[in-house]
């Protein structure tokens, strides 16, 4: 009963752009069947096995699968460190780190990828004039631009990780600590013994958190890429998506690989849950 | 229980297929009222406005009761939502619309044009046919964009060098030009400049649909062999579109560039301004020119159009003689009427290049949904950008993209 609310909400707000999406992806569903020029056709699971068939999406699907996990894991080392760094810091230092870190958070994507993508510019962007690399184009090399991009959703998303588990080292109780460190365990040895198993629930909010933002990363790619790099090197999941739901007009298609997205998701958010309440852990 | 619950809602909702605009119904034909047209919505707008106004106020002249309402539609890709969401609305239609030539098989398709006769106006077959689908016009070309080959004079004379009348001399003077002035690109061309491909390989006899045929082989070869270290690096041109292609030629950091009619303005605002001629692009046999693209903008009516007589009366007169003369004096565009362009010739030297090139006979993309879902999915770029960072033989990239274009036409 105390969830009908809740439901009252979700159910509009998420089951029915779900159930259109799952609806569309079973149609024949282009342009022309939008405004009405032909009739819609029902294609089962048509649209799906053209998917599955397709190389294209299966290279595209491994490029975003292992673009994501380098993604998460740099954003949970870089998060994780200035956590830790925050927790020494003196005062002054932390301020001034948290106000850095939050005005990173708090700009909009395609602002911050813009401006990564002018200091990267190949014949004026600071970058460039500092290393003296005049006109090195940083977005010709297939790893070199993912490199970049990646650095770009990092210093997007790391803020969050950062305040995360800074907040629940703060919030771990200093007599924990204190009993460790007079049982004569080091430094780092408390972070692993201590720290990090009381944290470990955070730890799984943030992980599940970037895996799902990372997988689904759009707007760095397609603003810094020119949606998708030379040749579509540089093409994730997402993008690939969109240009088939709206550049191309397929929206059938495009919305079976929004299925698909929205399934390995699920799927992996899934695993992640099992694999914590066999070790024990409650979330 | 539950699940059968689910799977009983489930399939109830199933029987439901997404929702599509009534196929028939739409339209009428007042004969007052308010003219609702669209419009491109260009850079520099006001002198567009200005001839627009003169028309408005020509027709209001004549049909009394009638009022023409402007609205300007941005020609960025958004431009195709507003039409979509004209196409499926009724109510939210214009009567008449400009619409980029390239769009039009799209267009056609989804029903959002009504079919217009051309017979009678003063127009090359070519232009006849890129308004044309299944024999059909959906609209009046308005007018047409064409590129040519820019080269700085001032390069030139220092170099001794003479403009190329072939392609193997445009690649040999391009080449010579680096290797004297490496501060410069020998040509600048881009991966992603489709328009500045295609002549390249319809010069060849290649074309879009045949592109793993040994002519369009030839062709991409000729144009990716401009992309290279002594040329044009691909390090820096495989990324280009074609407008940063003039933006390059226009700063000076080029000595020749395949740019329109329409990027004079731009160029004469660079660093090259008075220091550049432009010469028709040559093809491979000494004195031909290559096919170029008539890209262009048509004038169309609605199918949903509530004043159909009104509509047609408008673009007969926005894209009538008077008003195309008037529209390359303020913008700059070339007029689709054989005369009015005969008559501009005479009098601005300027545009001769452009109109040999339209004199020896243009070209055009696919006129089907196709296009699109091509241009869309960058089949060309790809091809390009493949060969010129050697991630692929000629071979393999245009075996590839002749796949993909045959995916496309379905």
């Amino acid at each position: 009963m105390y969830l009908l609310p809740t439901a009252a909400v979700l159910g509009p707000m998420f089951g029915y752009p779900l159930y259109m999406l799952g609806l569309l992806s079973v149609f024949d569903y282009r342009q022309a069947q939008v405004s009405g020029g032909e009739p819609t056709r029902f294609l089962g699971f048509g649209n799906y096995a053209r998917l599955l068939s397709d190389e294209r999406f299966w290279s595209v699907l491994v490029q975003t699968v292992v673009f994501a996990a380098a993604l998460v894991l740099a954003t949970l080392v870089v998060g994780a460190a200035l956590a830790i760094v925050m927790d020494k810091a003196s005062p002054w230092a932390r301020t001034t780190l948290s106000l850095a870190a939050l005005g990173a958070w708090a700009a909009p994507a395609i602002t911050g990828s813009t401006v990564w993508m002018f200091l990267f510019d190949a014949d004026l962007g600071l970058v460039n004039q500092v290393l003296g690399l005049d006109g090195y184009n940083w977005f010709y090399d297939k790893w070199v631009t993912f490199g970049v991009v990646g650095a770009t959703v990092v210093w997007h998303s790391f803020p969050f990780v950062m305040v995360t588990l800074y907040a629940g080292m703060k919030a771990i109780p200093g007599e924990v600590l204190e009993a460790a460190a007079l049982d004569g365990a080091s430094a780092v040895g408390t972070f692993w013994r201590v720290t990090m198993p009381m944290l470990r629930p955070l730890v799984t909010i943030v992980v599940i958190q970037s895996i799902i933002w990372d997988f689904k990363i759009f707007t760095q790619i397609y603003v810094m890429t020119n949606g998708g790099g030379i040749a579509g090197q540089n093409t994730v999941l997402n993008v690939y998506a969109y240009q088939t739901a709206f550049g191309s007009s397929e929206y059938g298609l495009g919305a079976a690989i929004g299925v698909v997205m929205a399934l390995i998701l699920l799927a992996v958010t899934l695993v992640y849950i099992r694999a914590l309440y066999r070790t024990g852990e409650k979330l | 229980m539950k699940f059968l619950y689910c799977a009983a809602a489930l399939l109830a909702l199933a029987a439901c297929a997404p929702s599509t605009a009534p196929t028939t119904g739409g339209g009428g034909d007042e004969k007052t009222g308010t003219l609702n047209v669209w419009l491109y919505d260009e850079p520099n707008r006001a002198p567009k406005d200005k001839v627009i106004q003169e028309a408005i106020k020509e027709f209001s002249a004549s049909h009394a009761d009638v009022k023409v309402q402007v609205s300007w539609v941005p020609t960025t890709p958004a431009r195709h939502e507003k039409f979509k969401g004209a196409f499926n609305d009724p109510a939210s239609a214009p009567d008449v619309a400009e619409y980029g030539n390239t769009d039009l098989a799209e267009y056609a398709a989804a029903g959002g044009f009504a079919e217009l006769d051309l017979a009678g106006e003063d127009l090359g077959a070519d232009l006849v046919k890129s308004a044309t689908v299944d024999g059909k016009a959906y609209g009046l070309p308005w007018f047409i964009g064409i590129r040519a080959l820019y080269y700085r004079t001032d390069v030139f004379d220092e170099l001794k060098l003479k403009p190329p009348t072939t392609i193997a001399e445009l690649t040999e003077t391009a080449r010579t030009i680096r290797a004297k002035k490496p501060d410069l690109y020998g040509i600048a061309v881009g991966g992603e400049y489709t328009f500045g491909a295609l002549p390249f390989v319809w010069d060849a006899g290649g074309d879009i649909t045949t592109l793993d045929s040994p002519e369009s082989r030839k062709g991409v070869k000729a144009y990716t062999d401009l992309l290279s270290d002594d040329i044009c690096p691909a390090q820096a041109c495989a990324s280009l579109t074609g407008g940063k292609t003039v933006e390059l030629f226009a700063s000076g950091k080029a000595a020749m560039g395949i740019l329109g009619n329409f990027s004079r303005s731009a160029v004469d605002a660079g660093a090259v301004a008075g220091k550049y001629k432009v010469i028709p692009l040559p093809g491979a046999a000494p004195g031909s020119i290559a096919p170029a693209f008539a890209g262009g903008n048509n004038l169309g009516v609605m199918k949903n159009a509530k004043h159909r007589t009104l509509a047609n009366d408008f673009v007969k007169l926005l894209g009538g003689k008077a008003y195309q003369a008037k529209m390359y004096e303020a913008m700059g565009n070339l007029p689709t009427l054989t005369g009015v362009r005969e008559e501009l010739a005479a009098k601005d030297p300027f545009l001769k290049p452009f109109l040999d090139t339209v004199a020896k006979g243009t070209k055009f993309v696919p006129i089907d949904p196709a296009w699109v879902k091509i241009d869309n999915s960058k089949v060309i770029p790809t091809m390009l950008q493949k060969v010129a960072t050697k991630q692929a033989t000629v071979e393999e990239a245009t075996t590839e993209a002749a796949a993909a274009v045959k995916a496309a036409f379905g």
